[in-house]
């Protein structure tokens, strides 16, 4: 049989960085094949090249047999090829019938509504997609809309169906009425490529499927013959952990104590439900988990930028849960934000502002409000010599500084106002190799000076070779704690894909 | 570099802007180089002329302050022109009331209520909403204004606040509130010691405040990146109302002045534009309050320069609008300068690359 | 009572026909994504050079021609600004406002002199329409309008089918929710956006010329005394709608037309006038039905590289 969709030897490289780096694709009619690969395996920048969003270094993609070269998604669409994005291309606003004919309406000069609505209609029917083609997309739920999106495909002919992470945002109710849609169009012979990092799914959905790693396809298997255990070793690799020399610590009494808290993000929706875990002094709380399990919730609201909907956050016996953000840094937490530019920096800010920027009420940088610029200046410079900052000149704009010494100057200000825990998210995000070393270092050392260190991460090397206990979150729940001792990388794969611990020590 | 840049583009917006009105006024049959040349004699002249361009600058300036402290603080206050008469009609309001008071405090009590309207007009309705409903400010600011404006109308046309006349108008305040006038040098003009203080005093407060203090800080933050504000601790609701208070603050501050500097009265009309043009005054300004000074002064300028320009050159003195009008356009287009930069590099780097690949 | 008395109905016609028209153009505009409030300075464009061809050609069919094609330039600038430059479409709006103000009074006083247009300008007929000018009562609101009146009428009532009734006006209100996703599909992004601001000015112009060679025959400085921000605030009110922003041009022109008729019965009209800007604050804050602009109103959109 013709393969629908070849990908051979492709390469996307950017500066710095091999985003993809080899990767062999062959999606054959009527199959399900799932591309299985940890946040960063290479997986969405695979989709961009092919969609026609991003143009690969070298390699070749075939369409039925046929090398093809995307300038466009638009070339990708008349091509055949049907992309579902993570994150919608919808319009809320318009009707679900106007989503789906839009650019490629019915009728003349009018728009013939009622023949858009009838196409819909028979799409719908035919591909078993139930959806209303009058009702408003903004009005609809998740799963709803995402069968909108599917209609879009579809009604542009698509002949082969990419879903990038189409559970991400799904209740399981929701998945299961999406597996049921898969099948069916697998009966009709649609091709489903389905890209996913959870296990469960990919065996349960997907007939063949196709391992990614840190760029590379490492093997494509039949599903039927795999195992979880299986799968998860060739998503993680066995490569050696990155050490860090870090001495035996007894840990202290407890930090930070969490509640069965209870957040919601900013969209509304409760990312963490019901989380309870212990930070102790002299430890390092490493939290694994997929991204969007609610991890990045739980540290926003230990530092009071959301709020606890419920449950209790206690910070050295004192219970901060409604105090402000303001108050909580007072009284001893340091955060380390996961969007170093968007919540960390002002970047238009010189860097001594922005070293100021979390204690500029207090003294010595202000009294009475009114500020004290040489305090700063003189403060700022200790910081960005102790910190090897550089440029070292704190004169100098946060935005004309490199993303490594941009997380230098964070952790300068957020080590050095003596906390009593550090909330450190992704502080090692996007940085070179020398860049992330040093932010370790100094993980390390606020451990070794007895406080607590709370580090998320999506990188498991990172969580396995700095944690002293590693708690894992699935589903804005913690899976289980295990001792770093203990812990394998096998067993934390299959506890990130929220099967529990079988001997864990929660 | 970056602070070259800063100062090249308002004036660049400037010259291009005057150029298009030299072409705009030879077209018509004039001679540019003496049409602006009765408008810089108009404008200084004499001292006489000085003075009345000083006159003319200090609202600009004062109000251009507090819509350079929006900006900076992230909000755009299109609606100063209201505030500026709110803050009039309050000031006028307390000048002929209270004539009991000894005349200094009658003073300061004038350009508190000033002050206070302003700030009031501008913080309690659009800030509220801003702040928690997040109705654009752009909108608000602007409703409001014109609602002051019909307010202030409507006290002196059949309103509490009308005067016996031909014209619709207010009583005039109490003497020993009207600022004097310098008698000497400047004495032509309507020039007043006092007004030129105030608007000092404004600039450094302003400067000070933007700058020296937690307050200004936290607003700038504000501005420059409110989610990083936030997790710096500051309450981003609370600061875009003060921000906005303050700008009006500062409208009210210039209505104010201008009743116990010049006008002394509220008269019919309504139709200064300060509000407006303040606005300009602003963005060439780059919103710094330092800068705003010299932006005011220029476009204090250009008003009493068109004046005079239309009596000797009899080129209508709606010429200077032209040109602002033109100038703050060009300096809205600032974004240009990067992108054929931006476009001139990618030609160049895609012809070196064309023949490697 | 007032109300009996059908001239005020007349009235308020005529007067919501000035709002109403900028109204619309503004919707198009924002429809698209580029927030427009430079109707006021286009509208005094479209005034002026209405009477000025009007009175050079002789013909006032010519000067609103004219008028249309000069505010479809004068909007042009502001589409270039807001789309290729990605420029502050506020500060853009404002610039054109002024520039507009200073350039008609400008031209008015350099090519006519400070006595004003001259008196011999022609202007559009007014007309009444056969049949229902003879209804009793509401008669007299279709009787001797200005041919834009109903003119104006028929574009408002084109407009809502064009926007929500044909494919073009689908596409070009996709592109001011959602540009991405628009542009995926393969609309032009860029050249819909063109097409609203444009068509905004054109629209808004005509609002202008209504005044100066529709009603009268002559252009005074600032002639549009605020009407462009008060058809700002039908768009807003009017929810972004052609029929809505008529709607609200017309509970506008009523209290206009009102405080006209009041004038001596002790209500001030200058309290009557407030009442367009009111209903749009309550109508942003959600008090009275809460009026959200197009997602992606504002917002340059720089396509991919």
């Amino acid at each position: 049989m013709e393969p629908v969709l070849e990908v051979v030897d492709l390469k996307k490289w950017f500066p710095g960085v091999k985003a993809n780096d080899g990767v062999n694709l062959t999606v054959h009619a009527g199959e399900v094949h799932a591309i299985l690969g940890e946040n960063g395996a290479g997986k969405s920048t695979l989709m961009k090249v092919i969609y026609g969003l991003l143009e690969p270094t070298s390699g070749e993609i075939r369409l039925f047999g046929q090398p093809v070269h995307f300038r466009s998604p638009r070339d990708a669409i008349l091509a055949g090829i049907g992309m579902v994005h993570q994150h919608f291309m919808l319009i809320p606003a318009l009707t679900v019938a106007e989503n789906v004919v839009l650019g490629d309406e019915p009728g003349g000069v009018r728009f013939d509504r009622r023949e858009a609505v009838r196409r819909v209609r028979e799409l719908s029917e035919r591909y078993g997609l139930a959806i209303d083609p009058n009702a408003k997309v903004g009005d609809l739920t998740v799963g709803l809309q995402q069968r909108v999106e599917i209609l879009k495909a579809f009604y542009r002919k698509a002949r082969v169906l990419i879903l990038d992470e189409p559970t991400a945002l799904l209740t399981p109710q929701e998945t299961r009425e999406l597996f049921n849609i898969i099948r069916a169009l697998k009966a009709e012979g649609v091709p489903v490529l389905f890209i996913s990092h959870k296990l469960d799914e990919v065996l349960e959905i997907s007939d063949r499927v196709t391992v990614m790693r840190a760029g590379k396809t490492v093997e494509t298997l039949e599903t039927k013959g795999a195992t979880p255990q299986m799968l998860a070793n060739l998503m993680v690799g066995r490569e050696v952990v990155l050490r860090v020399e870090k001495p035996p610590m007894e840990a202290g009494p407890p930090v930070l104590e969490v509640r069965n808290l209870r957040v919601r993000s900013a969209d509304r929706h409760e990312r963490v439900k019901g989380v309870t875990l212990t930070v102790r002094r002299g430890e390092i709380l490493g939290i694994a988990g997929i991204d969007g399990n609610g991890q990045f919730e739980l540290a926003d609201a230990i530092a009071g930028l959301l709020r606890a909907e419920a449950g209790q956050i206690v910070l050295d016996g004192r219970d901060i849960t409604h105090l402000s953000p303001a108050e909580r840094t007072q009284l001893g937490i340091a955060y380390v934000p996961q969007d170093r530019q968007l919540d960390g920096l002002v970047l238009s800010f010189d860097l001594a502002s922005n070293i100021i920027l979390r204690d500029f009420r207090r003294p010595p940088f202000s009294r009475r409000g009114i500020l004290n610029r040489r305090a700063a200046e003189s403060y700022a410079k200790r910081l960005i010599e102790a910190f090897d900052v550089r440029p070292p000149d704190f004169r100098r704009k946060a935005s004309e500084l490199s993303g490594g010494n941009q997380q230098k100057v964070i952790l300068a200000r957020e080590v050095s106002r003596d906390p009593l825990i550090l909330l450190a998210a992704q502080p090692t995000r996007g940085l070179d190799v020398g860049a992330i070393e040093g932010v370790h270092r100094q993980l390390v050392r606020l451990r070794n000076e007895g406080k607590a260190v709370l580090l998320i991460s999506l990188e498991l090397d990172e969580i396995l070779s700095l944690s002293d206990r590693i708690a894992v979150m699935h589903d804005g729940e913690i899976v289980g704690v295990v001792d770093r001792a203990e812990a394998t990388r096998e067993q934390l794969g299959l506890m990130m894909t929220g099967r529990r611990a079988k001997e864990g020590t929660a | 570099m970056k602070a070259l840049q800063s100062i090249l583009l308002p004036v660049a917006a400037s010259l291009v802007a005057i150029a298009i009105g030299a072409i705009l006024v030879a077209a018509l049959g004039y001679n540019p180089v003496s049409v602006y040349g009765s408008l810089i004699s108009g404008a200084f002249g004499s001292l006489g002329n000085l003075g009345n361009t000083l006159t003319a600058s200090l609202p600009l300036i004062i109000i251009g302050l507090g819509i350079a402290l929006s900006f900076q603080s992230g909000l755009f206050n299109i609606g100063a022109d209201g505030q500026y008469w709110i803050g009039a009609t309050a000031a006028v309001w307390v000048g002929y009331h209270f004539t009991s008071l000894p005349g200094w405090l009658h003073m300061l009590l004038c350009l508190a209520a000033g002050m206070v309207a302003g700030a009031l007009w501008a913080g309690v309705i659009p800030g509220l909403t801003k702040a928690f409903v997040g109705a654009h400010e752009v909108i608000t600011t602007m409703m409001m204004s014109y609602i002051a404006i019909l307010f202030a109308r409507y006290l002196i046309e059949g309103g509490p606040m009308q005067e016996k006349g031909y014209i619709p108008q207010s009583p005039l305040i109490a003497s020993n509130t009207q600022f004097p006038y310098f008698t000497q040098g400047f004495a032509r003009s309507q020039l007043s010691p006092i007004s030129m203080l105030i608007a000092a005093l404004a600039v450094l407060v302003a400067w000070f405040l933007l700058y020296k203090t937690t307050l200004g800080f936290s607003l700038r933050s504000v501005g420059l990146n409110p989610r990083a504000a936030k997790y710096a601790g500051i309450r981003v609701k609370l600061y875009i109302i003060i921000a906005l208070a303050l700008s009006g603050l500062f409208a009210g501050l210039a209505g104010a002045v201008q009743m116990l500097g010049v006008d002394h009265q509220l008269l019919d009309g309504f139709s200064s534009n300060y509000g407006y043009t303040a606005i300009v005054v602003a963005l060439l300004a780059r919103n710094n309050p330092l800068a705003v000074v010299i932006s005011g002064l220029f476009f204090g300028a250009l008003t009493t320069g068109g004046q005079n320009m239309q009596i000797v050159s009899n080129v209508p003195a709606s010429l200077t609008n032209v040109l602002t009008g033109l100038i703050i356009f060009f300096v809205g287009c600032e974004r240009i300068i990067p992108q054929v930069i931006g476009w001139y590099r990618r030609r160049r780097s895609a012809r070196a690359q064309t023949p490697a690949s | 009572m007032i109300f009996s008395n059908p001239e005020i109905w007349a009235l308020t016609l005529s007067m919501a026909i000035p709002l109403a028209l900028p109204a619309v153009g503004g919707t198009f505009s924002e429809r698209t994504g580029v927030v427009n409030i430079a109707m006021e300075g286009i509208m005094l464009i479209g005034a002026f050079f209405g009477v000025a061809f009007s009175y050079w050609t002789g013909n006032a069919w010519v000067g609103l021609f004219a008028a249309i094609v000069c505010g479809a330039l004068t909007a042009l600038a502001l589409a270039w600004g807001a789309i290729h430059v990605s420029a502050d479409q506020t500060v853009l709006g404002m610039g054109i406002n002024i520039f507009a103000a200073g350039l008609t009074t400008f031209l008015l006083n350099t090519l006519f002199g400070y006595n004003g247009t001259p008196v011999n300008t022609p202007k559009l007929p007014s007309v009444s329409i056969p049949g229902l000018d003879h209804i009793p009562y509401i008669g007299v609101i279709f009787t001797n309008q200005s041919v834009l009146v109903y003119v104006g009428i028929v574009l408002i009532f084109l407009s809502h089918w064009f926007l929500f009734s044909t494919r073009l006006g689908l596409r070009m209100r996709s592109v001011g929710e959602n540009p991405l996703a628009a542009d995926t599909l393969g609309i032009p992004v860029w050249r819909l956006r063109y097409l609203g601001v444009v068509l905004s000015g054109v629209f808004s112009a005509i609002g202008g010329a209504y005044l100066s060679i529709g009603i009268l025959n002559g252009f005074t400085s600032n002639m549009t005394s605020g009407r462009g921000y008060i058809a700002l605030a039908a768009m807003i009110f009017g929810k972004w709608t052609p029929l809505g922003s008529f709607g609200a041009a017309l509970i506008f022109g009523f209290s206009t037309a009102l405080g006209i008729v009041l004038q001596g019965h002790g209500v001030s009209s200058n309290i009557l006038q407030m009442i367009p800007y009111a209903l749009t604050i309550l109508a942003l804050t959600g008090l009275i039905g809460r009026s959200t602009p197009p997602a992606a109103d504002g917002i340059p959109y720089e396509p991919r590289r």
